[in-house]
């Protein structure tokens, strides 16, 4: 429980709950006057000095009242949660981990005990066995029993098949020493959730019960009661509504804010990456450029908590062209397309950089936000999931369709329907008619791609369209690209570690390692002579895989052929000062690790290595 | 589709059957006589005979259950064993108390906890922190006494609204909507804590999800991506919780029932507590499972609506 003072609602709830257990243990000698004196004398006289609650109707001190009936009331919190937790710990476990049958059945009958109504059983009880007592509260701790239960029982499924349980099975423990040893240790954390949560809502039922005139039989003291006593004078004197219901008001809460504050301690925080912009002003006016360049990034970098995740990248693309982002998983290819989108997930933050479509700036989220599907598509890795699964494919094309180009419903689905048959679907009113679950891989990634040109975009940026389809279906949808540029001349950006694809496709490359750009120009001119070390790796592993016979390429002096590249790539907040890949790279000297190596322009590549750099004496 | 509605409906009327069978038994094996309960502990034997054997309890269980099913399922549920009167016709009156304080408070409570929850999972953090406040408050408020709160602050300190008592629709809609105010809020409010919450926790989740990435950057437009597409990915464990709620209003309901006076099925059950009269809790248990059932089927019919998946396959 280390982690509770962390949470100070949580500790605020822990303390309330510890103090009211003291008060209820030690009432008799709290309470500044007998529970069930009457002095009708000052009966509803209000909160003053001899009576800091007031007085209820019959002359008793509420304060008093309050204190000693917090005895009964907690009793019959914890007899409800007692029950709950054994019996449902227990079924839970039985369920659990014997599985198979015992679990169907067991979990049948926790449905069933679910689905009774409690309360009307609890009144049944009460009108049998009258004056109230424990009984309706035991009885509503067995009909609550299965909430627990399911718990336990998620649980133990899940811990009986991890592997250190089959270990210990391998070992010969009998199933209740392995249940009582491994599982009932990991059932723990979720039942104390549970059973704070529990607590709360068995306190409500017990002053509930007790304000029906269900409780113990006056005058004995409780809280649920004492809203009774005050209700029938509601008229008169308001005032002593207030402390019974607040004093459970805040013990409900203190139970809630315990369960909470556990569960989180438990679970981690809930950290879902969420995409949707955050709303923002608009900023600087535009700047004209004259530029004939579509899309033109300066200098972008991204931040996360660990550090930055891309720095300085910039590139632009022309009308039509096909720029390739090559680069081993981690070295930022994603999040530069996701951060020229505008759409980086939650906790990354474009911390510079500035965006700039058909020479307008559109680096302000606003402006950003009405050029992405009109300007620039996007086609995502995996399309089995990037389309909304209760729509059909034909509704959501339709949708954007509408969206983007304000046209009416029936031309809407024209539009569709011609789009689904731009992107070579066979029978696209068929397909049109089905949802994303229906469809192979190969067609989802059709429909994206149709999606992705609803808005007739100039740029369609594709971060690694094929990786997840099988490789005749990468071949059709690589093909169906190309007849898109050229049917359309759209511009396309295109993440790959795909060397073939990058040939067949693209018009010049950029290679991107550890969130920098290490090399770029006309992919010809990088298929010929690559400067960096770095590119020289992945060129000669994609060549190594394709064709074992071929020579690697060199530079200047003889470099052992590289097949694959040692290491890895360094993680973000652990980049090195000076060259990135020094520590990977065969050519690596003292020079390289000095200080950060500059993007040098030599002929038409541009590359960040010392070796490909002019030599300092040479320069002025 | 229909083949999924008919299997529903058929395992909800088998559990409609367990239930009654198990609440008619758990309520025949508790502790304690019904005579003794009745004709108080100073009573002769062969009183107590007289009665049991008046009542029907000497005959075996499975008899009984037999006799009170055959007629339970033509809405006869016996006699009162207090006042005599048959209990169908009494609680038939009841049910459209009960059916409008509780259908009213579920959906004030959706409507309520949904568009909290939304705005909780697509705002800032201090938004957040807000609703959570107001989803602890909402869950550890109890029922009866914000009810009473809210007696003392429309009705007796600022009197607006009726602070107790039911007038059928039929009789003026404008007056049964006064008459229920009050208690539909004093019920909503915990249950809206709940759905907002959910809502908030199962959004945020369908928010991270690839598509809603790809169609942020594809540029529709927000109001419909979180609207249109998220709300009804997140729809089905949202739904789950409004089933969750009604099933908790209902057991609210007989606290409201009381504080507000309504003369429903749940203030039947707790008078019938008072005076022992065993069969009319018993009919009511089997009312409120009728209930249950009812709308978790329609909950089942919507989510077919809102998941493909379930209606093709």
């Amino acid at each position: 429980m280390r982690t509770v003072p962390r949470r100070p609602l949580a500790a605020a709830g822990a303390c309330w709950l510890l103090l009211v257990t003291v008060v209820a243990v030690f009432a008799p000698w709290i309470a500044p006057y007998g529970s069930e004196d009457t002095d009708l004398g000052v009966a509803l006289t209000g909160p003053g000095r001899a009576h800091p609650l007031g007085v209820d109707p019959l002359g008793r001190d509420e304060l008093s009242r309050l204190i000693v009936g917090s005895r009964v009331t907690l009793a019959g919190v914890g007899i409800a949660l007692a029950v709950f937790v054994v019996v449902g710990v227990a079924a839970g476990l039985v369920a659990g981990y014997l599985g198979g049958r015992t679990d169907r059945v067991l979990t049948r009958v926790l449905d069933l005990v679910l689905a009774i109504p409690a309360v009307l059983v609890l009144l049944a009880v009460l009108s049998l066995a009258p004056g109230g007592g424990l009984v309706p509260m035991l009885a509503f701790g067995v009909l609550s029993a299965p909430v627990s239960a399911r718990v336990v029982r998620a649980t133990s499924l899940q811990v009986r098949e991890e592997l250190y349980i089959a270990a210990a099975r391998a070992f010969g423990l009998s199933a209740v020493q392995i249940v009582l040893r491994h599982v009932l240790r990991r059932v723990v954390n979720p039942t104390i959730v549970q059973a704070a949560i529990f607590a709360g809502t068995a306190l409500i039922v017990q002053t509930g019960l007790a304000f029906l005139g269900f409780g113990p039989r006056p005058p004995a003291p409780s809280w649920g009661g004492s809203v009774q006593d005050a209700s029938e004078v509601i008229n008169r004197d308001p005032w002593l509504l207030y402390p019974c219901g607040l004093v459970i008001a805040l013990t409900v809460l203190a139970f809630g804010l315990v369960g909470d504050g556990l569960r989180d301690a438990s679970a981690g925080r809930w950290a879902t990456e969420r995409y949707l912009p955050s709303r923002s002003r608009r900023g600087a006016a535009a700047e004209p450029d004259a530029a004939a360049v579509l899309l033109s990034v300066r200098d972008l970098t991204v931040d996360a908590p660990v550090g930055p995740l891309i720095q300085d990248v910039s590139f632009d693309i022309a009308p039509g062209e096909a720029l390739a982002l090559v680069g081993e998983s981690g070295c930022g290819k994603s999040i530069t397309a996701l951060a020229t989108l505008g759409v980086l997930p939650a906790g990354l933050r474009r911390v510079s950089g500035t965006i700039t479509v058909d020479g307008k700036d559109v680096t302000d989220p606003a402006r950003l936000a009405a050029v992405r599907g009109r300007r620039i598509g996007y086609v995502c890795q995996e399309p089995m999931t990037a389309l909304d699964p209760t729509f059909t494919v034909h509704a959501q094309l339709a949708e954007a369709v509408r969206h983007h180009r304000g046209v009416g419903r029936a031309e809407a689905g024209e539009i569709a329907n011609t789009l689904l048959a731009q992107v070579r679907i066979p029978d696209p009113t068929a397909v049109a008619a089905r949802y994303p679950h229906q469809l192979s891989g190969g067609l989802a990634q059709r429909a994206c791609l149709a999606l992705a040109l609803a808005g007739d975009p100039a740029l369609l940026i594709a971060d690694e369209p094929t990786t997840a389809l099988d490789v005749r279906v990468q071949a059709e949808i690589l093909a169906l690209l190309h007849t898109l540029r050229r049917d359309r001349g759209l511009a396309v950006l295109l993440i790959t570690h795909d060397w073939g694809v990058v040939a067949d496709q693209c018009d010049r490359a950029i290679v991107l390692y550890a969130g920098q750009i290490v090399e770029t120009g006309p992919v010809e001119d990088l298929f010929r002579g690559p400067r960096h070390p770095y590119t020289q790796g992945l060129l000669a592993a994609s060549r190594s895989l394709a064709d074992p016979d071929a020579a690697p390429p060199r530079i200047g002096v003889a470099a052992p052929p590289l097949v694959t590249i040692p290491g890895v790539v360094p993680p973000p907040g652990h980049w090195p000062t000076g060259c990135r890949f020094a520590d990977r790279c065969p050519h690596a000297a003292p020079a390289c690790r000095a200080e950060p190596i500059e993007l040098h322009r030599d002929g038409p590549l541009a590359s960040r290595c010392v070796l490909s750099a002019p030599a300092p004496t040479t320069t002025r | 589709m229909v083949t999924v509605i008919r299997r529903r409906l058929v395992s909800s009327v088998l559990l409609l059957l367990v239930v009654s069978l198990v609440s008619f038994l758990l309520i025949s094996l508790l502790p304690g006589s019904p005579a003794v309960v009745i004709l108080g502990p100073n009573a002769s034997a062969a009183q107590y005979r007289a009665l049991d054997h008046q009542l029907g309890l000497d005959r075996p269980l499975w008899s009984q259950y037999a006799t009170w099913l055959g007629h339970a399922v033509h809405g006869d549920f016996g006699s009162s064993w207090v006042s005599g009167q048959p209990i169908g016709q009494e609680l038939a009156q009841r049910l459209p108390v009960t059916l409008s304080l509780v259908l009213g408070a579920t959906v004030l409570a959706a409507v309520l906890g949904v568009a909290l929850g939304v705005q909780s999972a697509i705002r800032s953090r201090s938004a957040r922190g807000a609703v959570d406040v107001i989803s602890l408050a909402g869950a550890a408020i109890p029922g009866f006494w914000l009810g009473l709160l809210l007696v003392t602050a429309f009705a007796v300190a600022w009197p607006v609204l009726p602070a107790t008592g039911y007038v059928a629709f039929a009789a003026g809609p404008l007056s049964w909507l006064r008459s229920l105010i009050l208690p539909w809020v004093t019920l909503a409010l915990g249950g809206s804590a709940l759905i907002a919450k959910q809502t908030r926790d199962s959004l945020g989740e369908v928010l991270g999800r690839p598509f809603v990435r790809v169609y942020v950057a594809n540029g529709l437009s927000t109001r419909s991506i979180v609207y249109r597409h998220a709300l009804r990915n997140a729809a089905v464990p949202i739904l789950t919780t409004v089933g969750v709620v009604f099933v908790g209003l209902l057991s609210g309901s007989v606290l409201v029932e009381s504080v507000f006076a309504l003369p429903g099925l749940g203030s039947a059950a707790v008078n019938a507590t008072t005076s022992h009269d065993l069969p009319v809790i018993q009919a009511v248990a089997v009312w409120f499972t009728v209930l249950v059932v009812v709308v978790n089927l329609l909950i089942d019919l919507a989510y077919v609506r809102v998941n493909p998946r379930v209606r093709i396959s």
